[in-house]
């Protein structure tokens, strides 16, 4: 007998989830055709707006032509599918390709409504839903200043975004009164659109758009239907989805009265051998839009067609849990009181902008629904709640009310939960699957994934997954090996605790003691760091010599061709013209490439090894000393003008953040630390993305902790607010230090954050409260290390031993003849490489 | 004149010019040479400066250390390795290090062309 042979019609993520399911099961044998009417494979539609923070197609695929080849899956881009002949059980495309089946699939997704606007078919009107509209929307945001989304519902917010991303001045126009309407009740809508206004998206509500004309200011103008209008270059349409069911409603298979294509909990459709999965199914006639159900049914479908029938599908949970425009959001059940009896507990608090409604059943002991915007932290615990019919605690309000102390009080332990409590909903994860995947020898979150594709979705269950795997992990005692690397067989915090407590001064002394081998270049400068944080000895001593990078020995930042950049201490940014000039006059006489840097300072580019010292005796006699720009410690406070000549200013931003940088400059850290200074609440110093980041208040100062801007940008929390100028400095001092000890090598103080166990609250119990009892410890620590500071670059220049090291050749004077330049724009440049592949560079952060 | 000079241990610095656990750059028949002191294990080593990936002389800059008893050489530019006996990438062999011989006579280094 032949294979059997199954068509599946749309290669989006929900027909590639039942091919990869038809497949993994080795027990029986298909011949599988996919069609594909876009001409790519599947891909990650969830995850589609990342392409704006510079994913790129590949990266979101969710497969590729050699894993459908090498199993045996024929694909066909770029041919869509036009008749289905029931009767002869075949498909016909457009091309006229002729296909038998012996079981059919439909899995054609759904297509953006586009309301029937007059105009609304112009040049620069898109919808969101593939990749070549993402492409579409970044060609018109380049001659665009402002862009509107129609439709403030989930995906028009993540619509939103990416015209934020795009630079553009961004609206949200939505029919409704309130945003998210479907998954929000009015105070969560109302305080969802408080926050994305205060990003600068403007939102209008209860606006119908009459029609799309040619704009007076931009390209085109909007009039709504009570007279206003807006102006706008760009128009995303985002006003919900349809189920794409034209090619079902023409062959003649049973159609929902407003569309969708009919089935039952096997996934069967009206016509026998026939199925349909994902958002163009209509089941006790409901759509599911989201992309779990989908796969639910892609599981349901496959093992119908074995002959299992061991899945039905008897709907979906459509709770979700996101973030928007940088806002968390999370809607779990039913929230618009259609479950009679209902009564709820909410918590609203205006300072810190956080909504939480938990719906409770008529008898307070179920969960019915939940709205949490602006602190999600309780969703995996009120959804395992609700999903598995668990009763409430005796006090359910304490599910959404802050913790205050004990974390474990009002969370929901996962000891607590059943093995059938799900746990992914985009991969169907049971903790029951991932006690498995533990017990057959998974340690850490990427072998997990990988094993079991947790958290590989939308991402929302990855803190309870890792929960789940850390108790699993203890419960069969194992030991989370955390080791730097192959000499030490510790963790750099563990490393931090030898280091003190045996009192160890050289590397040589540590690798006697608990190390092997040569040690590396992730031991060594991890050694030196930590040296330097606790005795804060001038790093070029002999014995630290081999444990720093090439830049903390040239005290400078090693360049593509081997030079090196000169970058003197410009503390909070304030400088004066006689500076200024003599930055000028050095960089002119060694013909330094000059540049600006995003930490207020200048940067001078290309000076060989030989020029460095005299270079630095220049600045030091003109009163600069080093900026530490090579050195993972403090690198810049980064301030506005503040109240000295600002209007607005309510506090000296730049006098407070010199005396800031001088007081922890040189301040060797696991990675580098900045901070920003504001002088009031315009925040002009972007003090939200460092490290440390202080905007004045008419009481004081707000104080935000671990920002980060740069290849994973994260907004502070805000951590203590009013603070005096002598709290703010204790809590500085305590923060940071806390940060050194504990924190993992090249950790940036944003992740080291979202990886320290009790999070924020913690973080606050240990500074603020002195739960460790550790406060005076590490302020005397920090008092120390201000103590000892030392301008490397005046040491080195006055000690003629280390002067020596500044050569090219140390038996001989001659410079290093392959260096070669140019000049573009008046400055100097080096030579472009003749090598011109890309050059892998070796991670060392893993 | 080149494989004739080749024949011959030449006289570079005397060891305390050298870094312990460190490279130094110098000069030998006109071609740049980094030279590795391994105090540890009482070892020197002489690689070829170009880096062949980073185009430019800057190996002597690199930190050195042991992978599995392997001692090498790690790029300052691109982090590559580099191991200090055979001179060979170990992420990707095709760009491989000359190496030098070299020994310390009399408190004196002195190098020659490998055989």
């Amino acid at each position: 007998m032949s294979k059997q042979r199954i068509i599946v019609v749309g290669n989006g993520m929900v027909g590639h989830k039942f091919i990869d399911t038809i497949i993994s099961d080795d027990s029986v044998d298909y011949e599988v055709i996919t069609f594909s009417e876009e001409s790519r494979l599947a891909y990650d539609r969830v995850q589609l707006s990342y392409f704006f923070s510079g994913k790129s197609a590949d990266d979101l695929a969710l497969t590729d032509a050699t894993y459908y080849q090498e199993n045996g899956i024929k694909f066909v881009l770029n041919d869509k599918v036009v008749d289905l002949d029931f009767a002869n059980k075949q498909v016909v495309t457009q091309s006229g390709r002729i296909e038998d089946y012996d079981k059919l699939v439909l899995a054609t997704g759904s297509f953006p409504f586009v309301p029937p606007i007059p105009g609304n078919d112009q040049e620069h009107c898109h919808v969101y839903r593939t990749i070549d509209d993402l492409e579409g929307i970044t060609e018109s945001g380049k001659t665009s200043k402002v862009g509107v989304v129609i439709g403030g519902g989930l995906l028009g917010l993540e619509a939103g975004n990416a015209l934020v991303n795009l630079g553009l001045e961004t609206h949200i126009v939505e029919f409704a009164p309130r945003l998210m309407a479907v998954q929000l009740d009015d105070g969560g809508g109302a305080l969802l659109r408080r926050k994305i206004e205060d990003l600068g998206v403007k939102v209008h509500t209860e606006k119908a758009t009459s029609e799309i004309v040619a704009g007076e200011f931009c390209r085109y103008r909007m009039n709504f239907a009570d007279g206003s209008f807006l102006e706008t270059d760009t128009i995303i349409f985002s006003a919900g989805i349809r189920p794409q069911d034209e090619l079902a409603r023409s062959s003649g298979l049973t159609i929902g009265e407003r569309g969708g294509i009919v089935i039952n909990n096997h996934c069967q459709t009206s016509v026998a051998d026939v199925y349909a999965i994902g958002e163009c199914a209509l089941w006790e006639n409901f759509i599911f839009g989201l992309v779990a159900p989908g796969y639910q049914m892609a599981k349901v479908a496959a093992s119908h067609i074995k002959g299992e029938a061991k899945h039905v599908f008897t709907g979906a949970d459509m709770s979700t849990k996101l973030k928007l425009l940088g806002v968390d959001v999370a809607s779990i059940g039913e929230v618009h009181g259609r479950t009679a009896g209902a009564q709820s507990y909410t918590y609203h608090d205006e300072i810190e902008q956080v909504y939480k409604r938990l719906i409770v059943s008529a008898d307070g002991k179920k969960v019915v629904g939940a709205v949490l915007v602006g602190d999600v932290e309780a969703y995996g615990s009120l959804l395992q709640l609700m999903l598995n019919d668990m009763d409430l605690p005796e006090n359910p309000s304490a599910l959404i009310l802050p913790t205050a102390g004990d974390e474990q009080a009002s969370g929901l332990g996962v000891e607590a939960l059943p093995d059938s409590a799900s746990i992914c909903s985009c991969f169907d994860v049971s903790k029951g699957d991932i006690k498995e995947a533990v017990a057959a020898g998974c340690t850490s979150m990427s072998e997990l994934k990988g094993s079991t594709n947790v958290s590989t979705g939308c991402g929302g269950c990855s803190s309870l997954a890792k929960q789940v795997l850390d108790s699993e992990l203890a419960n069969l005692g194992f030991e989370v090996k955390n080791d730097i690397c192959e000499h030490f067989a510790y963790s750099r915090h563990e490393l931090v605790d030898i280091i003190r407590v045996k009192k160890i001064k050289t590397f040589d002394e540590m690798l006697n003691r608990c190390g092997e081998g040569l040690g590396c270049e992730i031991c060594k400068p991890a050694v030196g760091s930590i040296l330097a944080s606790y005795w804060n000895d001038y790093v070029l001593e002999d014995a630290h010599i081999e444990l720093q990078d090439t830049n903390d020995i040239y005290l400078g930042n090693m360049q593509k061709d081997g030079t090196y950049s000169v970058v003197p201490r410009v503390a909070g940014g304030e400088i004066t013209p006689d500076k200024l000039i003599v930055l000028g006059s050095v960089a002119k006489e060694f013909d330094l490439y000059t540049k600006l840097t995003g930490g207020q300072r200048v940067d001078l580019f290309g000076a060989q090894l030989h020029e460095l010292p005299i270079i630095w005796k220049k600045l030091i006699d003109a009163g600069f000393e080093t900026g530490h720009a090579y050195g993972k410690s403090l690198r810049t406070v980064k301030s506005c003008v503040g109240s000295t000549w600002c209007r607005y200013g309510v506090k000296d931003s730049v006098g407070f953040a010199i005396e800031i940088e001088n007081r922890y400059k040189g301040l060797r850290s696991p990675h580098k630390i900045k901070f920003g200074v504001s002088g009031c609440t315009r925040e002009c110093a972007e003090a939200q993305t460092k490290d440390v980041g202080l905007i004045a208040t008419d009481k004081g100062w707000n104080m935000y902790v671990c920002g980060n801007g740069g290849m994973r940008p994260r907004h502070g929390d805000l951590f203590a607010t009013d603070l005096t100028d002598e709290m703010l400095q204790k809590y500085t001092d305590r923060f940071l230090m806390f940060y050194i000890r504990t924190a993992d090598r090249l950790q940036r103080t944003s992740v080291w954050l979202e990886n320290l166990e009790g999070g924020l609250d913690y973080l606050r119990e240990v500074i603020i409260e002195d739960k460790l009892n550790i406060a005076e410890e590490l302020e005397s620590e920090m008092a120390e290390n201000i103590k000892n500071y030392q301008c490397e670059w005046k040491t080195t220049i006055e000690s003629p031993e280390k002067m020596k090291r500044f050569k090219h050749f140390a038996n001989s004077e001659e410079l290093d003849n392959s260096l070669s330049f140019t000049t573009q724009r008046e400055q100097r440049f080096p030579s472009s490489k003749a090598s011109a592949q890309p050059i892998k560079i070796i991670e060392l952060t893993e | 004149m080149k494989a004739e000079l080749s024949q011959e241990w030449i006289t570079i610095c005397e060891q305390q010019d050298l870094t312990p656990n460190a490279g130094t750059c110098v000069q030998f028949n006109k071609e740049q040479v980094a030279i590795f002191f391994c105090q540890r294990n009482k070892s020197l080593y002489a690689v070829a400066n170009f880096d062949p990936i980073g185009q430019a002389n800057v190996i002597s800059r690199g930190i050195m250390g042991s992978i599995q008893g392997k001692t090498y050489v790690s790029s300052p530019l691109y982090k590559q390795h580099f191991d200090l006996i055979t001179g060979e990438c170990l992420e990707s062999p095709e760009h491989s290090l000359k190496t030098y011989a070299v020994r310390v006579d009399d408190e004196l280094i002195q190098l020659k062309e490998a055989c």
